[in-house]
């Protein structure tokens, strides 16, 4: 894992000291609100329907254990004992007080944590593959390259103003488990021909109102260019990206409106002028990241079997476990995702928890997924029913990864203030209306968002809910058909929308539909993109 | 006209008149121009040798167009004053200062207090620009 040398510490430290500074002005009235939001934004403090939210960066989504510790007892100490992890792969407080955020940002930075830049419209907290380091199925660890951004997007003199946020992800293998291609900007780390290693620029995808999936602007951007190549990208952004109408403001609109070989002509244009500047760190400094993320001491010759008597257990291994690229290996997923539970949440004493059998088990090491749940990279295939009791009677056992229960849902309407519906009473419905049916149903992935901001990143569920605002009342609406892997696409609507029943049933229809269609071994997503839209419609409004 | 408050250069303050980008091309002897949000900052690079003040104006702190035409002039070698104008407030000093501006005349004066402390805030910073501050890559690596 990356470790903080004096510089990056030095900082954060001094983010800690400015935002104390700043929360003290605002409290003794001489910085006015409306000049302290941008401000307050950039520390990722939100100011929610009942409180602050504090949204607290965990980078490409990896922690350690102290790490995560801390993160527990901070949802003791200065919230009401939970934590809510998010589709960014970062944590959110729900219920802060002004007054101390400063010192909760204090208690981050000494753990080599922060708050930096994870809302307002600046480059937010890099994303990255959740298996990273860890899964046979990638190129190398994308991490080091995340890092190299994270420290050239914080605090850039030039792009803290940008005409909307800005989400960036590095993924390197071709089974993108990051949503890359839904990104303003995102970064598979590949191999060229004569056998280098590259970044492929895919540049202005997004959800939100109008969902666009990034085009590939460059298919090989040489290793030592990589910053000055994204330096060009957000300089064309910054310059002629629309501030006239939010809605209107993200890359993806740019981008689409300038048309991707006008965008990418400009930024051609603009790279070959920043070549000249001596904006680059050397590849030396991503040699001395890259050392960092050396693999933790695997052991050799251990048992590749597991053994499988209990039941429960074997169905947890199933469908939580991943395959390691080490013999003797698994990446498991700890769903937080029980049965009508809150998408998400985790308690302090749970987040306490993972972080001690992160230590036990798995090399100190944690991630966050952008489909919020929390993944312990490297357990010994040894040790993971010993590891299985303990996340058991802790409640953290459910068996339900990238199933229909495996929900990923937006705060919506009982916490956020754009909201049209509530999220979260629809997703714990839905959770108990299908718990027990994992196997026979599949891999299913439902999103939902509680109005067209897409925090839930609804159009790329293989079936998506969205909250709108019908005459002043909750109304969903169904999308099926999306996707946000190797294989992105983005969902459609149905037809009209329903309340909070209908969705449901609508939903239950739609899985009907799915195992009397379903052919093989073939996904719901499969079926749909087989058999189409239409006999998914039939049963539910026929 | 608004006064300048904070200014890190010493020679002797341009008093013309800036006038807008459009106008700037057809006087041949201006030496101020004025660029608006919408200016495309690179109008004026035929003309950097008789340029001797540049006010980017911030109509509102939001819009940061004006951070990236200051780089674009210091990238292209200009020497002479850039200086900020509008809603420019103590927390956008130092990221305006490492972009090239070396003038601020903010349409609400700033604390003393405060923009002393903006410029101090941090200690070194990760991205190299035109200014004289080391990168902290540059500094790990020499
Ligand atoms: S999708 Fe809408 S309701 Fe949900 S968190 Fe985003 S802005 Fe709020």
């Amino acid at each position: 894992m990356y470790k903080y040398d004096q510089y990056d510490q030095a900082m954060v430290d001094a983010r800690v000291a400015e935002f104390r500074d700043q929360v003290r002005r605002r409290l003794d009235g001489t910085l006015p609100e409306d000049k302290f939001r941008p401000l307050r934004l950039m520390n990722g403090l939100y100011l929610q329907l009942h409180a602050y939210m504090l949204r607290v960066a965990v980078p490409y989504g990896t922690l350690s254990s102290a790490q995560m510790r801390v993160l527990g007892d901070i949802a003791d100490k200065y919230d009401r004992g939970y934590g809510h992890f998010t589709t960014r792969q970062n944590i959110q407080y729900n219920w802060i007080k002004l007054e101390d955020a400063p010192d909760i940002l204090a208690d981050l930075a000494k753990v080599e944590m922060h708050a930096i830049q994870t809302s307002g419209n600046c480059i937010r907290n890099i994303s990255s593959d959740q298996y990273a380091g860890a899964t046979a199925d990638e190129l190398i660890d994308p991490r080091p390259y995340a890092e190299l951004l994270r420290q050239w997007s914080s605090f850039h003199p030039e792009f803290s103003y940008l005409p909307r946020k800005f989400k960036i992800a590095v993924i390197a293998s071709a089974t993108d488990r990051a949503a890359m291609r839904l990104h303003d900007i995102g970064i598979e780390i590949v191999r060229n021909e004569q056998g280098e290693i590259g970044a492929a620029f895919y540049v202005g995808g997004g959800m939100g109102r109008t969902p666009m999936i990034a085009p590939c602007i460059n298919a090989f951007v040489p290793l030592d260019q990589l910053i000055t190549y994204s330096e060009a990208c957000l300089r064309v952004y910054n310059r002629y990206g629309r501030r006239d109408n939010k809605y209107k403001a993200r890359i993806k609109i740019l981008v689409h409106e300038l048309g991707k070989d006008e965008y990418t002509r400009q930024v051609e244009a603009e790279f070959a002028h920043l070549l000249s500047q001596g904006i680059e760190p050397p590849l030396a400094e991503l040699e001395r990241i890259k050392v960092q993320f050396a693999d933790p001491a695997f052991e050799t010759g251990l048992p590749d079997s597991v053994d499988r008597s209990d039941p429960d257990f074997a169905v947890w291994v199933d469908r939580n476990t991943a395959a390691h690229r080490v013999p003797g290996y698994a990446i498991v997923t700890i769903s937080l995702k029980p049965v009508g539970g809150i998408p998400g949440d985790a308690t302090a004493d749970q987040i306490r928890l993972m972080a001690d059998l992160a230590k036990e088990y798995s090399f100190d090491e944690l991630r966050v997924t952008h489909a919020q749940n929390i993944v312990l990279p490297h357990v010994r295939k040894a040790d993971l029913y010993a590891l299985w009791t303990k996340l058991d009677e802790a409640g953290l056992s459910t068996a339900n990864l990238d199933t229909i229960g495996d929900i990923i849902a937006c705060p919506g309407l009982d916490y956020c203030s754009l909201a049209n519906a509530r999220s979260i009473p629809v997703a714990q419905k839905i959770s108990e209306r299908f718990a027990g049916r994992e196997a026979e149903i599949g891999e299913l992935k439902l999103k939902i968002s509680g109005c067209i901001n897409a925090c839930g990143h609804h159009h790329a569920g293989h079936i998506g809910i969205l909250g709108v605002d019908r005459k002043g009342t909750e109304n969903y609406q169904l999308l099926l058909g999306g996707s946000e892997g190797a294989d992105t696409s983005l969902g459609q609507i149905t037809g009209p929308g329903f309340d909070e029943d209908g969705i449901v049933g609508a939903i239950e229809k739609a899985t009907e539909v799915y195992l009397a269609n379903k052919q093989g071994e073939e996904r719901f997503l499969d079926t749909y993109r087989r058999v189409g839209m239409a006999p998914f419609k039939e049963a539910i409004y026929g | 006209m608004v006064e300048v408050q904070l200014r890190f250069r010493d020679d002797d303050a341009v008093a013309d008149p800036a006038v807008t980008v459009d106008a700037f091309g057809d006087q041949t002897n201006a030496a101020a121009v004025r660029i608006e949000p919408g200016d495309d900052a690179r109008d004026l690079l035929p003309h950097l040798e008789r340029i001797r003040l540049v006010e980017v104006n911030f109509p509102s702190f939001g819009d940061g167009r004006g951070y990236s035409a200051a780089r674009i002039l210091r990238e292209a070698g200009y020497t002479g004053e850039l200086r900020a104008v509008g809603d420019v407030a103590v927390d956008q000093l130092h990221a305006m200062r490492r972009c090239g501006f070396d003038a601020f005349a903010p349409e609400h004066p700033l604390d003393p207090a405060h923009t002393e402390r903006a410029f101090a805030t941090w200690p070194e910073v990760y991205q190299a620009t035109t200014d004289d501050r080391t990168p902290i890559w540059k500094l790990r690596h020499g």
